[in-house]
């Protein structure tokens, strides 16, 4: 059984919001009609978006973190916004996992925006449906773009591959190993919707500064022996790394 | 979660609606004597316009009334479909009821009896709409279903003793209906007291270090992603201070129990069909804003991440 999801890598994201913008461009511009969009460019600007970049502060001051934290639908294999549907407008796709609104079923009765405990799907105020991410379900399967393409537009507008897709139930994908092997999460376990997408956590970062680092040994300036300082001659710690 | 009115009206007035007709039915077979048809043909159309009335309430609450026939589709698993199904089917059945009444059929307790079912079902359905909703620690609570019951039924029996008064042929059957009222009342009061204190004592099951997935004590948000609003920001928040949700609460906590229960009391003992009326409005008005209590009380677990603007 495949299950598409996206792996998102907090450790990387820089918040620049590329995912944000290139997931409104490319979900505006489909078949199934633009994302509202009122008042775009005035005081109290408002529409739909599929994918938002939260930023939290973690710690106290000075020992703090920023965390940039994309979010999105997390299309969970127990979808608790499935089954309340009172017309089976939304549902979740056996071949690939993808949860899914079809527009012209909805009655926009917001039941569902009720039942998802992550705030990941929004009535569109123009449509009068209710929409959510799509995980660019017309560009990943579409055969007329190029291998490399198809791949949610957000995936492709991260400068900082902060975003893996794949299929999370086939152990040998990117996704999976990355899961694996950086202890990717999902969000909310304890309600049991089982997210497919996951967040792999932050890493902390060690810079060790060697004291032979401080000085440039191969300094062209010291190798004529002109400068009042003796140049190095011996080998240094970089001479033995492999 | 921001109130609706659509759905406060829905609830309240087929609660009423449902009360009513459970009234009709209870006093038709408690007292097998007594012919009041008048009354019961009287309520049958009363009960059937309130849950009209609660029907048409609830087309204002989507975004496409004209696709709402879809809703029964989905019965299997949803909720709110199976509440699609019920309200119709009931009113069918009471309004069956109502004219067996009307042309004196000997069938009457056998529409009453399916009807009275469908009533229940009715009270299930709309109650499992919040109920089911687990993260909504405030609603999934049995005692959500009691509270549907038991109100709905207060203020149909609080109707039903009002109508009673107004046709001679029922006249008996005003203590009684006026008995049930205050028993149903006071059940409500005790059921609903009861979930107030179990929601002032919820633990939240998520907190932002589920949400995000960081284990440290404190975390702040500093930015939700964006500046103007969103559904997200409309939606589940009511938007109200805690002392105007504190004084929602002692309004309804008034105009619900002990105000209809002196009304009621010395509509009864003095015939006064002003002071029953009275009590039913209160009632009402206070169901309104138990209702608007109930949807604002609820704090749904997404609001973690849209705590800061930037």
């Amino acid at each position: 059984m495949t299950q598409l999801a996206l792996v998102i890598d907090l450790n990387v994201c820089v918040g620049c919001h590329a995912c944000v913008t290139s997931c409104k461009q490319w979900n505006t511009s489909g078949s199934a009609g633009p994302l509202a969009d009122m008042d775009p460019y005035g005081a109290d600007p408002n529409g739909t978006f599929f994918n938002r970049v939260q930023t939290f502060e973690v710690g106290e001051f000075p020992n703090t973190q920023t965390v940039h934290f994309p979010k999105s639908c997390l299309h969970c294999e127990d979808p608790p916004c499935v089954p309340v549907c009172p017309t089976g407008a939304s549902y979740k796709r056996a071949e690939d996992g993808i949860v899914l609104v079809d527009y012209d079923k909805c009655i926009g009765c917001k039941y569902c925006s009720w039942a998802c405990p992550y705030g990941a799907r929004e009535l569109d105020e123009k449509r009068q449906v209710m929409t959510k991410c799509t995980l660019c379900v017309d560009r990943i399967h579409d055969t007329a773009l190029p291998e490399r393409e198809r791949k949610p537009a957000c995936v492709l507008a991260c400068p900082t591959n902060a975003r893996l897709y794949g299929d999370i139930h086939d152990p040998e994908s990117v996704v999976s190993r990355a899961i694996q092997e950086r202890a990717g999460y999902a969000l909310m376990p304890e309600w049991g919707t089982r997210p497919a997408n996951h967040y792999l956590p932050r890493r902390r970062t060690e810079i060790p500064v060697h004291a032979e680092d401080l000085q440039r040994i191969d300094n062209p300036l010291k190798i004529d022996g002109r400068q009042p300082e003796h140049a190095h001659r011996e080998p240094g710690r970089e001479d033995f790394a492999t | 979660m921001k109130p609706a009115f659509s759905v406060i009206f829905l609830t309240t007035l087929i609660g009423a609606g449902q009360g009513l007709f459970l009234a009709l039915f209870s006093a038709e077979v408690l007292s097998p004597g007594l012919d009041a048809s008048d009354f019961q043909v009287v309520g049958s159309l009363l009960a059937l316009g309130l849950c009209g009335l609660g029907l048409v309430a609830s087309f204002f609450h989507l975004g496409h009334p004209e696709r709402a026939w879809r809703s029964a589709a989905m019965w299997r698993s949803s909720w709110l479909s199976r509440e699609v199904i019920a309200l119709p089917l009931f009113m069918l059945a009471l309004a069956a009821y109502g004219l067996a009444q009307a042309m004196g059929w000997r069938s009457t307790p056998f529409f009453g009896a399916a009807a009275a079912l469908l009533c229940l079902a009715l009270f299930v359905c709309t109650a499992m709409v919040y109920m089911s909703i687990r993260f909504l620690q405030e609603w999934a609570s049995p005692l959500t279903l009691a509270n549907y019951l038991l109100l709905g039924c207060a203020s149909g029996f609080m109707l039903a003793t009002l109508l009673a008064t107004l046709f001679e042929s029922a006249w008996p059957l005003v203590q009684p209906l006026a008995w049930a009222a205050a028993a149903f009342t006071l059940a409500a009061l005790a059921t609903r007291t009861a979930s107030l204190r179990r929601n002032a004592r919820l633990k939240p099951m998520s907190s932002l270090q589920t949400a995000i997935g960081v284990k440290h004590p404190r975390i702040v948000q500093k930015a939700q992603g964006f500046m103007g609003g969103s559904f997200n920001t409309r939606e589940f928040f009511h938007g109200r201070s805690s002392e105007w949700l504190r004084g929602v609460k002692w309004a309804f906590l008034l105009l619900v129990f002990p105000l209809p229960l002196l009304g009621l009391a010395a509509g009864v003992a003095t015939g006064s069909i002003a002071l029953l009326a009275l009590a039913f409005v209160l009632q009402y008005l206070g169901l309104l804003a138990e209702r608007w209590f109930f949807l604002a009380q609820a704090r749904h677990p997404q609001n973690l991440y849209y705590q800061a603007i930037s």
